[in-house]
């Protein structure tokens, strides 16, 4: 009985490992070409097969790429909004989840549900609408205007937030205020500072989105020196048709910063994953 | 208690005084805190939202004039081949969502058990999720053009080359195809929520379990698919109105072309490009009716078929259970509670 129960753990085991390599290389295999493909010499990728590992690695398609797509630009502003979205959306998602989850008033459970129910509605559906809004409001074509869209889209990170005042006990807020300190003092000195976990994980996930967030950012960033990196990648589209070279070199630029993010902040980011998934 | 209080001297009045400020203090912090979230949500949601009903009555472009057409933008919607072909090239995407929720749960039922290196099964397997969809669409662009890398690696294994398909343009497979780079780009990350849920339970259980010699099946089927219920719930949701609502694989790969367009792609081009708005704005509404039905129903199909079905407990007892929880949430409405009655499920059984 027990060298059976053995046998089968052994089997199971092998399994278990002959499945999970599997699974990695199909998951890395597409980009590990791409990297391959990125270091080839135009020559030398035309006349290899795309499987084959490059004979020396070549840099001149990054720096093509670079230039072409004009990606130095895209970094920029991308970094701009990055900085701006993520500093007000942190602030404003952390106050609307404060009072949401320390006071009770009439209505507050509506609020709750009207954000609940936002979450419902495909982003991508009311901008046919929201371009007009935007329109009217003169904030197309401007970075501020994409910048403010992306803050209005926020409920991730609204339920990170709630789900961690949840578990802060109120008593922290009650002597607080019985030292004499009002509710303004209670949330930026007592219980902001407590919010740092919470905090970086909506500013990891957050950044990841607007990172990679490309819909809206070709809907009204339309001008060329406005772009994000992901709308200048886009670029790519049209004049590089079938030079994969240097396509795969942009790609692999915009994927690096998101890479070393990702080692950095493995753990936050699959907590996050979690929370926000945990939709209370 | 550090500073003398400013209520210390305790005369009626100045109290009343005190309470007053702290009332007013508190509708201001409930004002002032709520002001921008409610205003961004009010601008960018619920008006758009209320537009777009609006809006889906009319014939219209951005600027100009507008004429009442009542419901003939949903009948066209119906009627259009291109639009109602669009939601039968949703029906792939959830194909593949499904694959991608079963691939998901199964490898996260591996991780559970120990591995060696399983940073790097979890990091492998997770990455392509934080990838940008326009990255991701070139990636497999390269990956499906002919003659490339799918097509050099199935020649490797020594397929001919004539016996292998056009990936992109044969009808009858270019929507797997497109599928099937959702189902690379979000494996990862369910199983990454998976393997959350099913960490949450006391690993003692396994243990217990494995030395009363239950095999990895019972293990699986009696305490980790009970522990994730409620997570793989949510995720057939979410991606039942996520596969609705792809839009990068086909944008970027295909540009929607051959049979490729999914309902964004659609409304997409009918908005900014036809700029035909009253009918993209019925599009969105269909849409999220659809989302919206589809989420009911599977709350329901799952609260009456799956929920109980496979708990050990009888139907009274899950019952009895809810009613428990339901009266221990409405008496401390705080979120500690929430978790230890999860985590208090576990233990019961």
């Amino acid at each position: 009985m027990k060298s059976q129960i053995k046998i089968g753990s052994i089997f199971f085991s092998i399994f278990k490992y002959v499945m999970l390599i599997g699974a990695a290389v199909m998951s890395l295999l597409p980009v590990a070409v791409c990297v391959f493909t990125a270091f080839k010499s135009t020559e030398e990728y035309n006349t290899t097969s795309v499987l084959d590992v490059p004979k020396e690695f070549h840099f001149e398609n990054f720096a093509v790429a670079f230039k072409q797509a004009n990606m130095l630009q895209g970094f920029i502003n991308t970094a701009i909004v990055l900085v701006v979205v993520l500093t007000c959306s942190v602030l404003i998602s952390a106050m609307l989840a404060y009072v949401l989850n320390r006071f009770r008033f009439r209505g507050s459970g509506l609020i709750q549900n009207l954000f609940m129910f936002a979450s419902l509605i495909p982003g991508i559906a009311t901008q046919v609408t929201v371009y007009q809004i935007m329109f009217s409001l003169g904030l197309i074509n401007h970075l501020y205007g994409y910048i403010i869209v992306l803050m209005g889209t926020d409920i991730i990170s609204i339920y990170i937030f709630l789900q961690f005042f949840e578990n802060l006990p109120v008593s922290l807020d009650e002597s607080a205020i019985m030292d004499g300190c009002t509710y303004f003092g209670v949330f930026f000195k007592i219980l902001f500072p407590l919010l740092k976990p919470a905090i970086v994980t909506s500013v990891v996930l957050k950044g990841v989105n607007v990172y990679n967030e490309y819909y809206m950012s070709n809907l009204y960033l339309q001008s060329k020196e406005l772009r994000t990196i992901s709308t200048a990648l886009y670029a790519f589209t049209g004049p590089y048709g079938n030079q994969y070279n240097y396509i795969c070199a942009g790609v692999l630029m915009t994927i690096v910063p998101i890479f070393i993010l990702f080692l950095i902040f493995q753990r936050q980011i699959y907590g996050g994953m979690a929370a926000g998934a945990v939709k209370g | 208690m550090k500073k003398p209080a400013s209520a210390v001297p305790a005369k009626k009045r100045s109290f009343m005084e005190f309470m007053k400020r702290r009332e007013g203090q508190r509708g201001l912090v409930i004002v002032l805190f709520m002001a921008i979230p409610l205003l961004l949500l009010a601008v960018f949601t619920y008006i758009p939202f209320l537009k777009m009903v609006q809006f889906s009555f009319f014939d219209m472009k951005y600027i100009g004039d507008r004429t009442f057409v009542g419901l003939q933008n949903y009948i066209d919607v119906f009627k259009r081949d291109d639009i109602f072909g669009a939601l039968f090239v949703s029906v792939y995407y959830m194909g593949g969502a499904v694959v991608q929720l079963a691939l998901a749960l199964f490898f996260a039922s591996l991780m559970v058990f120990k591995v060696k290196g399983d940073a790097f099964f979890k990091g492998a397997m997770f990455f392509p999720y934080l990838i940008c969809g326009i990255a991701v669409g070139f990636i497999f662009k390269f990956f499906y053009a002919r003659g490339f890398v799918l097509d050099s690696l199935l020649q490797l294994l020594g397929m001919e080359m004539e016996d292998i398909p056009m990936w992109l343009q044969d009808q009858r497979i270019n929507n797997i195809s497109l599928a099937a780079t959702s189902v690379w780009r979000y494996t990862g990350q369910n199983m990454i929520l998976f393997l959350g849920a099913m960490m949450s339970v006391d690993s003692d259980l396994y243990e217990a379990a494995s030395l009363d010699g239950a095999n990895k099946w019972h293990q699986f089927r009696y305490i980790i698919l009970p522990s994730i219920k409620s997570i793989v719930v949510l995720n057939l949701i979410l991606s039942i109105s996520g596969s609705l609502s792809a839009f990068e694989p086909p944008y970027v790969i295909t540009n929607g072309t051959m049979g490729t367009g999914t309902y964004f792609v659609i409304m997409n081009r009918l908005a900014h490009e036809n700029q035909k708005v009253g009918l993209a704005c019925a599009m969105a509404i269909v849409l999220l009716a659809i989302i919206i039905l589809c989420t009911v129903a599977q709350k329901l199909f799952f609260k009456y078929v799956f929920d109980d079905g496979t708990a050990d407990e009888s139907k009274a007892a899950v019952r009895r259970r809810k009613m428990e929880e339901k009266a221990a949430k409405k008496a401390a409405k705080s979120g500690a509670m929430a978790q230890s009655s999860v985590s208090g499920k576990g233990g019961q059984k």
